[in-house]
């Protein structure tokens, strides 16, 4: 046997929210098994999600990680920086690792997350621009911010509001480009939209939607952005956040199957004996549909990784994945905004909306035929995302409750869900 | 090994939604009286048809989504108080958390803008103390785990119990406390059969245990620690047995071990009669009750006598202490085995613990600890303790008792009962509680 090549139980790829919860289930069942921890990211784990905050300033970088060198050595875990998966030989259960080395595993979760998808727009290459995934970009992005006069940002999606936020608040100019007509389409609805488009309006920024930019261009403030109906914008600072795509290069000739990400069954298993995969990488099964999906949001990383920690384990206690449901919460300018479920209206169900001038509360839910809530959403009126989705969880029929439910989704939702606890 | 946590426990059926919690919160955690902003939120107030009340309240889970949801690791589980902590200076108001959690126990404040959850208030819950209906308890009995789970069990393991009986509890924890320096005698009975005196040439125990006849079993005790004094050494002398070896054949040798005063702890498993041995009637059966020997047909329906009171006549010892309990109230049997070990330094000690018996009683296996609590709630059996200095108090008063048939449906052996004998059962309640009342308010001469 090579001596060079490291050995391990349970080897983890990725060091964010899907494989910290997966060592949390492993360590529950099994509390020796030799884990080690390979990661593209060269700091301790942190979450793409604290990023915005990070680049507004309200998070101290130093301040944002989610473990220390005590937590792994405490759980027994080899955690190993800078040593990103390069290519997977599942059917010999070995990796090789960016720096050349290899190792050997008797259970491999791939929890490799995802990355920013850059369109292919023609002369984006022979542009600088920025990207928030990773705390290096966040860390640049703070510097740029700054210095920005004339931002834009495209893409209208959480990640480009979010940042577009802080651009006008640190004073720059702000224009949001989006392909679609909406703003945060897919994750709220027109209404929902329009009252963060307003909020934006009202803060100085200039929104752009059902623009598609067709040319990239160098110039003396920075990038020239052409577009489709002929009109230029000019930037000092662009950022691209117009979506994202899974980690998975490493997968080329290792037989994984995969489609817009790794392909699981409900025990997050790949179609590789040995290989598990988790959270935003992968593709698995989402509650609405049956069939497979990508439901790249940090909860759902959460449920994912910790099944998969459990299958590797051999945890008895594992149930199976109950599906992906799309749970989203905004906040912009002071306000919130919040999205559970599905936001279609499925076959003889039925959708509720209500509006108040007044104090700009927005509540629109949707209901299955067999009474069940399937979708929720609000703007400025809050309630609980964690019951809301116990409720479409557990499939539980609201009929009778439905006009007070409608009224107060806060208090009947709590109320529900206390009763299901006794 | 791991810790145990204390806990905020909700009893719906005695809320009646006055908020009184939410506006002590309020004050206490947001210096205004906005029960908006509580956290702890009782819901059912206005709207619900059938008036019973919800709460949402966190519940600091062993393993808290909230915090594997938070992206800024602004949430943490203490490891000794067992609470979830949140950093107000790492929060970056996301809200994630409130999405984690399936009953709302971290929600927006809105009055701040920042979520807020409860933190118990550093182990003294203002809620608690503002219920005036006691449907919020602080439960303790965690403290009970985290103390004692390291010290060392002095009964072996896998005794031969029936299925739920609570009586193994009751051995391991008393025998935890008393400590290795101890001599057990544990006459016929359920302990015994339990296989406390062990099989083939070795002990059930780990310390010394002898097998004493029904009738003797406090005479041999007193024997054995008084030689055991004599040598010079100091140990405890301890006696396990029965209601039935207690208070029948075994009572002759017992009240002269306690008009004596031995030096001796004297616990008496009160299942209500001899219930190894095929479940007879005793001395301690209650009237109505279903036994072998009190059966229920065509010309008898269960138990026509009122069964003993042994804990007061083990008052009229004037022993050096004497209590009631019950394995539903762990805290309060701990601090009784504590005084009882100290009194037995000096004189006699008698712990009377009530102990349903799941085969005999006839109930479910899961069901025991609900049958004790519901036994103490509606006074059938009271809580309390006497020492000749300080007189007979009760320990768990039960101000507002539930109905006596609360108690008798949770299990079999009451099934058969006509409203003529439940009546006389309730007056009995009734009648015992004065009784026990009169004795609380004249008995502190000393
Ligand atoms: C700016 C921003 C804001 C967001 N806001 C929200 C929000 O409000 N709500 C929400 O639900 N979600 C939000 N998300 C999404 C959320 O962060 C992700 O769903 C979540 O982080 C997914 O976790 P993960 O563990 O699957 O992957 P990631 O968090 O993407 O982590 C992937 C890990 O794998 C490592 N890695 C990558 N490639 C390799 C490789 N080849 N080998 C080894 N390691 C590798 C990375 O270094 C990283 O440690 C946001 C994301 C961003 C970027
Ligand atoms: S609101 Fe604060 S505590 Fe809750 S998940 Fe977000 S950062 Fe964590």
């Amino acid at each position: 046997m090579d001596r060079a090549i490291e050995h391990t139980k349970y080897l983890i790829a990725g060091s964010s929210h899907a494989a910290l919860e997966a060592i949390n289930a492993i360590r529950m069942h099994d509390a020796e098994g030799p884990i080690t921890v390979v990661t593209r990211d060269s700091y301790l784990p942190y979450s793409p999600t604290v990023l915005p905050y990070v680049v507004s300033g309200k998070s101290a970088p130093a301040r944002i990680f989610l473990r220390d060198d005590d937590f792994f050595a405490r759980n027994k875990v080899s955690y190993r920086p800078e040593s990103g998966l390069k290519a997977l030989h599942a059917d010999r259960n070995s990796v090789e690792l960016a720096d050349g080395s290899s190792v050997v595993y008797e259970k491999l979760l791939l929890a490799t997350g995802a990355s920013p998808a850059i369109p292919p727009i023609p002369g984006i290459d022979t542009v600088s621009y920025h990207v928030l995934r990773t705390l290096d970009d966040a860390l640049k992005l703070r510097g740029a911010i700054a210095e920005s006069k004339q931002a834009v940002v495209l893409g209208a999606g959480l990640v480009g509001m979010h940042a577009a936020e802080n651009l006008v608040k640190a004073g720059a100019s702000v224009t949001i480009v989006e392909m679609s007509d909406q703003l945060t389409s897919g994750y709220f609805d027109k209404v929902a939209a329009d009252m963060i488009e307003q909020a934006f309006r009202d803060a100085g920024a200039k929104i752009m939607t059902g623009s598609r930019v067709v040319r990239l261009e160098p110039s003396a403030a920075g990038a020239k952005l052409t577009l489709e109906n002929g009109t230029t914008l000019e930037a000092d600072l662009l950022l691209v956040a117009t979506g994202v795509k899974p980690n998975m290069g490493y997968l080329n000739g290792s037989g994984v199957e995969h489609a817009q990400g790794i392909l699981v069954d409900d025990r997050m298993q790949t179609t590789a004996a040995n290989v598990w995969a988790a959270g935003d990488c992968a593709q698995a099964r989402g509650f609405f549909t049956g069939t497979k999906v990508m439901n790249a949001i940090l909860p759902d990383a959460t449920i994912q990784g910790r099944v998969a920690g459990m299958a590797m384990a051999g945890d008895p206690g594992l149930k199976d994945y109950a599906g992906g449901v799309p749970l989203n919460t905004y906040h912009f300018f002071g306000r919130h905004a919040i999205s559970v479920g599905s936001s279609t209206v499925p076959e003889g169900g039925e959708m509720v909306t209500r509006f108040d001038e007044k104090t700009g509360r927005y509540l629109k839910a949707i209901f299955a035929p067999d009474g069940c809530l399937t979708g929720i959403f609000g703007v400025n009126e809050f309630f609980d995302g964690g019951v809301m989705a116990q409720l479409i969880l557990r499939r539980i029929d609201l009929t009778p409750l439905r006009e007070r439910f409608v009224a107060n989704p806060l208090a009947v939702g709590r109320e529900i869900m206390s009763q299901t606890w006794r | 090994m791991g810790r145990a946590y204390s806990t905020i426990a909700f009893d719906p059926a005695k809320c009646d939604g006055c908020g009184d919690c939410m506006t002590a919160c309020a004050q206490a955690k947001t210096g205004t009286d906005d029960i908006a902003r509580s956290r702890i939120q009782i819901y059912g107030r206005d709207g619900a048809a059938d008036k019973t009340f919800e709460l949402a309240l966190c519940r600091q889970c062993a393993d808290p989504k909230c915090v594997t949801v938070c992206p800024a690791g602004a949430l943490d589980k203490d490891g000794t108080s067992g609470v979830i902590g949140w950093d107000a200076s790492k929060c970056v108001d996301c809200l994630l958390c409130t999405v984690g959690c399936a009953y709302a126990g971290i929600a927006l404040d809105e009055g701040t803008g920042h979520v807020a959850k409860c933190d118990t208030c550093d182990g003294n819950p203002a809620c608690v103390p503002a219920c005036p209906k006691g449907a919020l308890k602080h439960i303790t009995t965690a403290n009970i785990y985290n103390e004692v789970g390291d010290w060392e069990d002095l009964f072996a393991p896998g005794l031969a119990g029936c299925q739920g009986c609570n009586t193994e509890l009751l051995m391991r924890h008393t025998l935890r406390r008393v400590g290795p320096d101890t001599v057990l005698a544990t006459p016929p009975g359920c302990v015994p059969g339990m296989g406390s005196v062990g099989f083939n040439g070795t002990t059930g125990t780990k310390v010394p245990v002898f097998h004493p006849l029904l009738t003797n079993t406090a005479a041999m005790l007193a024997g054995i620690k008084r030689q055991y004094k004599r040598v010079g050494r100091d140990v405890q002398a301890l006696a396990i047995a029965g209601d039935g070896g207690a208070s029948d054949v075994g009572f002759q040798s017992l009240s002269g071990a306690a008009e004596r005063g031995e030096q001796m702890l004297f616990m008496v498993v009160d299942n209500e009669g001899y219930m190894n041995t095929g479940m007879q009637r005793s001395s301690c059966t209650p009237y109505g009750a279903w036994t072998s020997t009190t059966p229920v047909g065509e010309a008898t329906r269960g138990k026509t006598q009122d069964a003993k009171n042994l804990p007061l006549i083990m008052v009229n010892h004037r022993c050096a202490y004497v209590a009631t309990a019950s394995t539903a109230y762990m805290e309060d049997l701990y601090d009784k085995l504590d005084k009882a070990i100290a009194a037995s330094k000096t004189g006699f000690a008698y712990l009377h613990v009530y102990s349903p018996c799941t085969t005999g009683w006839r109930f479910p296996s899961n069901l025991n600890m609900e049958v004790a609590r519901k036994a103490v709630e509606t006074n059938f059996v009271m809580l309390w303790e006497y020492t000749p200095q300080a007189g007979l108090h009760f320990t768990k008063p039960v101000d507002d008792p539930l109905p006596v048939t609360d108690y008798l449906k949770a299990m079999g052996r009451f099934r058969h009962l006509s409203p003529e004998q439940v009546e006389h059962i309730q007056k009995k309640v009734v009648e015992n509680q004065k009784f026990v009342e009169r004795m609380t308010e004249h008995a502190h001469v000393g």
